[in-house]
């Protein structure tokens, strides 16, 4: 009788079985289930969240496609050296040489980020008796997206175990976690493994190996030159495409924009959090600008070098766009209120940039502000909430008095 | 005078298999069934014992917390048999109609010569009280409350739902007498809001209510939306609710003496051969209502809308509130990718690959397939854009979940009805259910606080 007729027996005889979950799991990949409505709404939306999660990876497969040739670009120019001015379209940038050493280097992070997690997913759903949540689907995405290239896979397998399970499932699963576990994952890269996660060797392939030697090549970040006070070596327009080492994915700002407007138009990203993140990285860039302006921090600082930055080039920078776009619009560990997610938004840019000029010891800053707001967006979302129970009281003091 | 209401946040769902505005005077069945729980709260206390005659209007069972609340026989006949399920608990009580209907008389009356007490115990006496209906907690009114206010909504805007202009057409004497008799039950005013581009609404003549044009998409005929946009609810205040269809079963009682609870109904959606509206007694088996009419093959047979009604099968029947019988075709088959293809085949409120976007005024043939299937709640600010009051919706759900009295009052809990979420369990990505989740909640409000 066909796959369907196979598949649906098979789904009958596992029936609340240990492992019914996670056969429904690969089951639900190939089939929309039959399940019909019963009580409640005889109807429902088409949308589930199979469906949102699968909204937001075609919306990250630009930049997944776009680091893997940015790995090889990167590699190679470093030993040939770099094309200047290249055009968006240029065949320096896409070309097989650059795909393969990308594909070899990255395709590997994602595998390995997508197998550890959903292993740990599959286990705690067959422990826990429910089915298997699609929220892994996004982060085991946005993990190799925000990790050097030269990353070795075992450390990202014990963060992403360490992440999941400390970061999501110890809350209760999707849904109930406080922090993004991406950034979990990423945080606990960032200090358990400091060497492989900053400095001037680990964002371009190569570079650790060729440490030392006659050949050695440099892969220093824009943000890292900038807060040693060197001048940026890369044009806006190589910024603003994307042709600069960093982590995998978050160096384009041109296909996250794109993605954000594609998140945006879908309804599935919040757009109120998008751009006031834009807004708080703006204001806090430009009282920087202006601190520079007043002279109150002299060029021999060692905050000068971020500090006067023109605040608008913070946006091309760093992993900020990507945060703001793909990390930040995380629905669960974001603000939930809509007022909420304009206060979130515009702190998570605000702290961002005070924390790059602030601490070159760290120069990413976004990871940490958005795990920080994380943690307060609950207490945001309190406040919002008391305004509407006020609200309601008043109306019942108005009307009593 | 009246007043203008416009909704902007909410969804219209079109769907296919709206009714004709023909009318089929159907004869009458045999068998039909009162079932308390149509009667969200009452626990029933049995009158009539199996073998007992009744005519129509007599009182089959009356309410445990007010015994002077009973609940009448649609029909006259014989009580054949009270079903029971668990625990003895009362399921329905099946009645066999006579070929001569008998109407038990209850007398003519001057509605405007009553007072609000005489109102009050006719509607008692005639087993017409369980049409007021009370918010907070969308139950059978408690009588010893004083309301702040009685609103009828004569606006349906849920899918598919019958149209009030042509189902009450010609019961405007019915319905003045029944306002009447409500305006007798407040200090308050009674407040019954149209469609704001109705012209042939029999309500538009009535005299001494305030009327109200509201406008907007679904669920702004929902009388929550309506009563949070005229006079919010606050704690410890009562409002009273009357459908409109239920106004003409008190018109005619208080006009003619006898209880009739003939209703226009809409047979509607895609599974009816021809939809459109018939006459039929509330309690009637659906089997009866239907005959002839029904594509019986893998449909969803649902008393009310699709939105908040009832599934009840062809053995089933027809709800004591209810005006429409919804058909729609079951969707327990597999869709292959269902889950990444491009939809333009069913309503969507994003627009994640799905197009019905596209076009707004497109009807749709929508089947009960879930789409997808339970999960924690996830996606954040959807709710937000169909639900029009004034109220966190997510926020007051999760506290129901979590049982925190203090929160749900705090949230608005005292202003709402199940069915106003159910254009959210509608959208919900994560397809949890939100309208018996409410419900829970306000069962639970009502145990603790009353």
């Amino acid at each position: 009788m066909g796959l369907k007729q196979n598949l649906h027996n098979l789904k009958e005889k596992y029936k609340g079985t240990k492992m019914a979950p996670a056969f429904n799991a690969i089951h639900t990949f190939l089939y929309l289930p039959n399940e019909t409505t019963h009580g409640g709404t005889h109807i429902k939306a088409a949308d589930d969240l199979k469906r949102t999660m699968n909204t937001v990876i075609m919306a990250l497969v630009p930049c997944l496609l776009f680091g893997m040739f940015n790995a090889g670009y990167q590699h190679n120019a470093a030993i040939n050296g770099f094309t200047e001015g290249m055009s968006f379209f240029s065949g320096d940038f896409w070309n097989m040489d650059n795909f393969l050493v990308g594909l070899t280097k990255i395709l590997p992070l994602v595998i390995v980020s997508y197998l550890v997690g959903l292993v740990i997913e599959f286990i705690f759903a067959v422990i826990k008796g429910h089915e298997v949540e699609e929220g892994y689907l996004v982060t085991g995405m946005l993990v190799p997206l925000i990790v050097p290239v030269d990353l070795p896979l075992w450390m990202l397998a014990v963060a992403v175990a360490f992440g999941v399970v400390i970061g999501k499932e110890v809350f209760g699963g999707t849904g109930m976690n406080i922090l993004n576990p991406a950034l979990t994952i990423r945080a606990f890269l960032f200090f358990a493994y400091p060497t492989w996660m900053s400095g001037d060797k680990v964002w371009v392939h190569g570079a650790v190996e060729a440490a030392g030697t006659a050949d050695a090549i440099s892969g220093e970040t824009v943000l890292g030159s900038l807060a040693q006070s060197q001048p940026i070596s890369y044009s806006v327009s190589d910024m603003f495409f994307g042709f600069i080492p960093g982590s995998v994915g978050e160096t384009s700002t041109l296909l996250i924009l794109l993605g954000a407007l594609f998140l945006i138009f879908t309804k599935i990203g919040s757009w109120r959090i998008m751009l006031s993140s834009v807004i708080g990285a703006l204001v806090m860039g430009f009282i920087f600008n202006q601190v520079v302006d007043m002279g109150w921090v002299g060029e021999t600082s060692k905050f000068y070098g971020l500090m006067s930055l023109d605040f608008w080039k913070h946006l091309l920078i760093g992993g900020f766009a990507f945060g703001a776009v793909y990390m930040a619009t995380d629905p669960v560990t974001a603000a939930q209120t809509n007022k909420g997610k304009w206060i979130y938004g515009f702190l998570i840019g605000f702290i961002s940039i005070m924390i790059r000029v602030f601490n070159p010891a760290y120069p990413e800053g976004v990871m940490l502000a958005i795990l920080l707001m994380n943690v307060f967006a609950p207490t945001i979302d309190h406040y919002v909430v008391q305004g509407n129970v006020k609200r309601r009281l008043k109306r019942l003091k108005a009307k009593t008095a | 005078m009246s007043k203008d209401i416009r909704i902007k946040k909410g969804l219209d769902i079109k769907l296919v298999g709206e009714a004709e505005q023909v009318t089929t005077e159907l004869p009458l069945g045999s068998v039909f069934a009162v079932k308390p729980d149509d009667f969200h709260g009452v626990i029933p206390k049995i009158l009539a014992k199996e073998g007992t005659e009744v005519k129509a209007g007599e009182a089959l069972f009356y309410s445990k917390s007010d015994e002077r609340i009973l609940f009448s026989s649609p029909v006259s006949g014989k009580v054949t048999e009270i079903v029971r399920g668990a625990r003895r608990k009362v399921l329905a009580i099946k009645i066999t109609a006579d070929a001569q209907q008998e109407y038990k008389d209850f007398g003519k009356k001057d509605v405007d010569a009553m007072s609000g007490e005489e109102v009050k115990n006719h509607l008692f006496a005639s087993g017409c009280w369980p049409f007021v209906k009370q918010r907070p907690y969308d139950v059978v009114a408690n009588p010893n409350q004083a309301p702040k206010a009685i609103f009828v909504s004569a606006y349906a805007s849920a899918p598919l739902a019958a149209d009030y202009d042509y189902a009450l057409k010609g019961k405007e004497a019915e319905l003045q007498a029944a306002l009447t008799a409500l305006t007798k039950l407040t200090t308050g005013k009674v407040h019954v809001s149209v469609a704001a581009n109705s012209t042939l609404s029999p309500f538009k003549g009535v005299k001494g209510v305030e009327l109200h044009k509201v406008s907007g998409p679904h669920p702004s005929g929902n009388v929550s939306t309506q009563i949070a946009q005229i006079s919010p609810i606050n704690k410890g205040e009562v409002v009273w609710v009357v459908t409109p269809q239920d106004l003409v079963v008190i018109g005619e009682l208080l006009l003619t003496g006898k209880f009739n609870i003939t209703r226009t109904i809409a047979l509607a959606g895609s599974k009816f051969n021809k939809p459109q509206y018939v006459t039929a007694k509330a309690g009637a088996q659906i089997a009866d209502v239907v005959k002839g009419n029904l594509d019986a093959d893998n449909a969803r047979v649902i008393s009310g809308n699709v939105l908040s009604g009832e599934q009840v099968g062809q053995e089933g029947f027809l709800g004591y509130y209810d005006n429409m019988i919804t058909a729609i075709p079951e969707g327990d088959d597999y869709e292959f990718f269902g889950w990444n293809k491009p939809i333009f085949n069913k309503i969507s409120a994003s627009r994640a690959l799905t197009f019905s976007w596209l076009n707004p005024k497109k009807k749709y043939d929508l089947n009960t397939n879930t789409n997808g299937e339970h999960r924690a709640f996830v996606v954040t600010g959807s709710y937000e854009e169909i639900f029009p009051l004034d109220i966190y919706p997510m926020q007051l759900l999760k506290a129901c979940m979590y049982k925190d009295l203090d929160e749900m009052e705090g949230l608005g809990a005292y202003e709402i009805a199940p069915e106003d979420f159910a254009l959210t369990e509608f959208i919900c990505v994560s397809k949890q259910p939100h309208q018996k989740i409410i419900r829970e909640g306000l069962d639970l409000m009502r145990e603790e606080l009353g």
